[in-house]
């Protein structure tokens, strides 16, 4: 091992050795290799829990919901009911009807995109976005820009891959109709001072919508202490299932919103002349919906908070920073990004090897990174690089994993003789 | 980890680190571009052909080890070759990294090319490894009508399911 790990530290405050043993996956062989898996920031494994809920679901209460008459269905519903209160508590939303289920962040945002931005945005508006944002927080605002001739504004961020506060702040004007960003980079693992910015947004009347798929996992946030208006999550990366996602936003703006898609379960009442909508969230959730993704994801946030973020977060601190200090004592290792406020994921260059050279030869060593440009391709070129090699990391992650990540790295160098 | 080896051989190590032909040919009549979306990688082929022969070749890009090993060798190779031989070669090398059931290819006839022969163990990097290849290959028809963009996602669907692991 190229480093030594401090794991007992670490432990003080939360017992990882117990919580390992709630993901099965993680006890998986990868090449004959312990399997560590440090790519959370694409999607976290899942915990008994989940699985098992899942299962249930399928077994117990499989049946459509807001329509049956007989126990099944009304079961699927209250649990499915259950979830978006569970949701609504999570994010400290005031409201239930606040709580809408998407598939996914992507399909968040372009569910604003699509709804609120074409009702709302015209000719000569302005978006303000991020130098940092994920292409779903990008493309969706570049065609509504298209369609209704607005324009795409984009505030800069520094070397270090830390926003430029003031920069934002001279990009808001009273033409800036909606602002919309990450809280934490997927790519660099910067933290967003999203108070502030939500702040200065308002000042400047525009409406604000927050990208939290990458914040949730890692920060304690709530949404009316933000005051953000719309705020996007995927369960996927908070332990639960795959196509399942929240989008928050406050009761004025969904109440005023036309519906993005139309169907059942989104109607008052149909004829052939006219239909009414329901009120949201129903308005936004066209036919039959991930039900027991939703109520899976329910239990995912039971579990996370089983252990509480704030604990969550103080492990990860930690892990964090041994990590970025592990990796930084590697000769030729270069850290890319290097924020004031750190969350999630650490990105870096291994001498001039290929981030997908290492990747390969890592996945060999059962260590799985990402390695790529991320879906954030302008932040690669505002970093100067063509991709990087990334290690994400979730509250099951050890210090012996940062040590061995370290270890398989300096094998990279030696397969590339670098 | 003889695998690894196996793919990052030291004459790929060496193309990647000095990539023939790396430039822009003034004297190119064909060109063509391939990405990998998933990945960024990218690359230009150049070539300047007289009478079915392809008379001079060079690539620019950006891309892993492989792909940009990949893309030298190809040019060293192939230069002086005929467009159906060069073709050829492109049938062979891609039987030889996508591995399939019963490989045909003749090991001998691909010469140094034979170094890629690892990439098969590696079912996701075969797309770097042939992505020069299916860009010289859209170069080469480059003034046939209706020429679909180079795409390798093709490849990925090949493998699906194909996992290396043991």
């Amino acid at each position: 091992m190229a480093t030594k790990h401090r794991g007992s530290s670490l432990a003080n405050s939360l017992d990882v050795e117990r919580v390992r043993r709630d993901f099965p996956a993680l006890t998986q062989k990868i090449h004959g290799h312990p399997l560590v898996y440090l790519d959370n920031a694409a999607t976290t494994q899942k915990p008994n829990v989940v699985i098992d809920r899942l299962r249930k679901s399928y077994i117990e209460e499989c049946a459509n919901i807001h329509r049956g008459v007989y126990q099944l269905s009304e079961r699927a519903t209250a649990s499915h009911e259950a979830a978006r209160e569970k949701v609504r508590h999570f994010l400290g939303a005031e409201k239930i009807s606040e709580i809408v289920f998407v598939r996914g962040t992507t399909e968040g945002i372009n569910l604003v995109a699509q709804s609120y931005g074409r009702s709302h945005i015209g000719e000569g508006d302005e978006i303000l976005i991020t130098a940092m944002e994920h292409h779903s927080n990008i493309v969706p605002w570049q065609m509504l820009c298209q369609e209704r001739g607005a324009r795409l504004q984009v505030a800069p961020m520094d070397d270090n891959g830390d926003l430029i506060l003031p920069e934002y702040e001279k990009l808001l004007s009273p033409r800036t109709k909606l602002v919309a960003f990450t809280y934490v980079s997927n790519a660099l693992g910067t933290v967003n001072p999203v108070k502030a910015m939500i702040e200065a947004a308002h000042r400047q009347g525009a409406v604000v919508l927050v990208d939290a798929a990458q914040a949730v996992p890692h920060c304690e946030l709530d949404v009316q202490e933000l005051d953000c208006d719309f705020l996007v999550f995927s369960g996927h990366k908070i332990y639960g299932p795959t196509g399942i996602g929240v989008l928050y936003g406050k009761h004025r703006f969904l109440t005023a919103m036309p519906p993005w898609q139309g169907g059942g379960d989104m109607i008052m009442s149909v004829t052939f002349e006219k239909t009414t909508y329901a009120p949201p969230p129903a308005k936004f959730e066209a036919g039959t919906p991930d039900i027991n993704g939703a109520i899976a994801l329910g239990t995912a946030i039971d579990y996370i908070e089983s252990f509480g973020m704030p604990a969550i977060e103080r492990y990860e601190a930690e892990l964090l920073a041994y990590a970025e200090s592990a990796l930084t004592k590697l000769p030729g290792l270069r850290l890319i990004g290097r924020p004031k406020h750190r969350a999630g994921a650490v990105s870096f260059m291994l001498g001039d090897i290929h981030p997908h050279d290492v990747g390969t030869v890592l996945d060999r060593y059962g260590v799985a990174i990402r390695a790529g440009h991320h879906c954030a391709q302008p932040t690669m070129k505002r970093m100067g690089v063509p991709g990087t090699a990334r290690a994400s990391f979730a509250f099951y992650n050890k210090p012996e994993e940062v040590d061995t990540l370290v270890a398989c790295l300096a094998e990279t160098q030696k397969v590339f003789r670098s | 980890m003889n695998e690894l080896d196996d793919l990052y051989q030291e004459v790929i190590l060496d193309h990647q680190r000095n990539p023939r032909n790396f430039a822009r040919l003034p004297t190119a009549n064909h060109q063509a571009e391939g990405a990998n979306p998933l990945c960024g990688d990218h690359v230009t082929v150049y070539l300047d052909v007289k009478d079915g022969v392809i008379r001079d070749i060079s690539f620019q890009g950006e891309g892993c080890a492989i792909a940009k090993a990949s893309a030298s060798m190809m040019t060293s190779v192939v230069k002086g070759k005929s467009l159906a031989e060069a073709s050829e070669t492109f049938k062979q090398f891609h039987q030889m990294v996508t591995g399939g059931q019963e490989p045909c290819f003749d090991l001998e006839a691909l010469g140094k090319l034979a170094a890629f022969s690892g990439v098969s163990a590696f079912p996701v990097r075969v797309k770097c490894a042939s992505l020069a290849w299916h860009t010289l290959n859209a170069a080469m028809h480059e003034s046939e009508p209706a020429a679909v963009p180079p795409t390798i996602l093709g490849e990925i669907g090949k493998n699906a399911g194909k996992n290396t692991e043991k």
